[in-house]
């Protein structure tokens, strides 16, 4: 009895050991990471057959807001062009809006206020598994398109940032034009009233607030219009997308 | 002597669905462990404020400098040093919510982990939905599973026996006693649907259409708890389960959850000599 059970327990750790082993090998493999990767697209289909394009995310009240939003990621960009505005009160900053659009725009903060404006208090869900409530004021990024009229062809909007991840890797991310033009995806200057602080993303970010985290863009440079984001970055949509996270970031 | 035979206990679809849970519930039970470990603490409401976790596993050093892994669980804290909140990856002492040996991948990698875990969870929905329709058009359900009226009789003995480790025999053995039936109803309805339900509540795209069921749980990190007090459910279903299993004839067992062909000792014509 002692020797079946020494065999039952050494069978059990063995193979323990080798299934784990066996899952890190078909990580690292591409085959096996693209099998993987093969549930995005499930749950894509399945997240937008089963929510309307348009519903709204949870619109929280004043009494929820996170004491403090916690910045994640670039928390001060150190790049030059950034510094420079930073030094000036963000006064010369302009966002640059180009690609596949009819009007390319530089367009102030003043300008995208006169564009129009909203102010949601919404939940950040971070990849990581926190949240944190703030209340944003921004331009709703359709009121931005139809200034600048997409052309036909545009599927996908990429947001180009000032920030650089190991060392010369800029930001990036992007959305698809149905998300875009969801009412409550912003241009956000604001935070909790006040303006939006450096660590958050000043002097604008983006919230695309049925999404994590990583897609909410921060100290956003330029807007451009694209059909495919296959030439930009490692050609996976966003900085983080290139390092292995889903472009949809629904759940 | 004992006279036994071979019974057909368990039909295809129950051995088929059976072992693709077996493999679901370990690849989510790792890599959910390893998606757990980028925020290792877990919080009750909507947000998560810093001090305000319900449980934590935080790694750090103490006075002398040496890796030290703590485990919160309210105000109370324990030395979980080596397996919770600081272990060894590779032979190097790294603040890690669960050790490398839980977690799939191994080493820390949240995007790979998060792979793993919506790949398999799919793969678990489809599963439990083929199983439940399965079950209710076979009848499997209200047959094998719901508890007949001499089974809920039967309650207060079935526990008795169960604490003696006296299992039936027989023909007694080839149906389901009546808390295995429990078991089975709470680990597929209560624990399955409810972990998926908790899944989906932390869907910031699923919450615009489902707010009500995360303001019904509490909110999202409530929603997150759940789903990490029901994955701790599941692992103390299995631990019942193959407890069960192996003071019951494991050999005899894994037969019938791999054929269908379970052997029963036959009562009738059964001496005891043992």
């Amino acid at each position: 009895m002692t020797d079946r059970r020494a065999f039952l327990r050494n069978t059990v750790l063995a193979l323990g050991s080798a299934v784990l082993t066996g899952c890190d090998r078909i990580s690292e493999s591409e085959t096996g990471a693209k099998v993987l990767e093969s549930a995005e697209a499930v749950t894509r289909r399945v997240q937008r057959f089963l929510s309307p394009s348009q519903a709204l995310a949870k619109e929280y009240t004043e009494a929820d807001i996170s004491p403090v939003f916690k910045p994640n990621g670039s928390i001060l960009p150190d790049t030059p062009a950034y510094q420079a505005l930073l030094r000036n009160g963000f006064a010369d900053y302009r966002l640059e809006v180009d690609g596949l659009v009819e009007r390319p725009s530089r367009l102030s903060i003043e300008d995208l206020k006169d564009l129009g404006t909203r102010t949601q208090i919404t939940r950040h869900d971070c990849v990581e598994g926190w949240s944190v409530i703030g209340k944003w004021t921004g331009t709703p990024l359709a009121s931005v398109l139809d200034h600048v009229g997409a052309k036909p062809g545009a599927r996908y909007v990429v947001f180009h940032c000032f920030d650089n991840y190991e060392e010369d890797t800029a930001y990036y991310e992007s959305i698809d034009l149905d998300e875009a033009h969801h009412p409550q995806t912003l241009l956000a200057y604001g935070l909790n009233g006040g303006d939006l602080p450096v660590a958050n993303g000043a002097p604008l970010r983006l919230r695309v607030e049925r999404q994590l985290g990583y897609k909410h863009a921060k100290y956003l440079r330029r807007i451009e219009l694209v059909a495919s984001f296959a030439d930009i970055g490692e050609g996976n949509g966003g900085y983080w997308e290139d390092n292995g996270y889903e472009w949809y970031a629904g759940i | 002597m004992t006279v036994t035979r071979l019974v057909y206990r368990h039909r295809w679809p129950v051995r088929v669905m059976h072992w693709i849970n077996v493999v679901c519930l370990c690849v989510l039970l790792g890599s959910g462990l390893q998606i757990f470990n980028a925020h290792p603490a877990l919080y009750w409401g909507n947000r998560s404020d810093p001090g305000k976790a319900v449980l934590a596993l935080e790694g750090g050093q103490d006075a002398q400098g040496n890796p030290r892994g703590t485990t919160r669980i309210g105000t109370h804290a324990f030395d979980t040093t080596g397996v919770l909140g600081a272990s060894k990856v590779d032979g190097e002492w790294t603040a890690r919510g669960f050790p490398a040996w839980a977690t799939i991948p191994g080493p820390g990698w949240l995007a790979m982990g998060r792979r793993w875990h919506f790949f398999f969870a799919w793969l678990f929905v489809a599963n439990g939905i083929a199983y439940v329709v399965w079950s209710v058009v076979s009848r499997h359900l209200t047959r094998d599973l719901v508890p007949t009226r001499a089974d809920w009789r039967g309650l207060g003995r079935s526990i008795v026996d169960h604490l003696r480790f006296r299992h039936p025999q027989g023909e007694e053995a080839i149906r389901y006693n009546v808390l295995q039936r429990l078991a089975y109803l709470l680990a597929i309805f209560v624990f399955g649907g409810g972990i998926v339900l908790m899944g989906i509540a932390m869907s910031p795209r699923m919450d615009a259409v489902l707010h009500w069921l995360v303001d019904a749980v509490g909110g999202r990190q409530s929603a997150r708890t759940i789903h990490f007090i029901i994955a701790t459910a599941f692992v103390a279903f299995v631990f019942v389960h193959v407890f069960e299993v192996l003071v019951n004839g494991p050999l005899n067992q894994l037969r019938g959850m791999i054929t269908g062909w379970y052997r029963i000792r036959d009562e009738r014509r059964e001496t005891r000599h043992d």
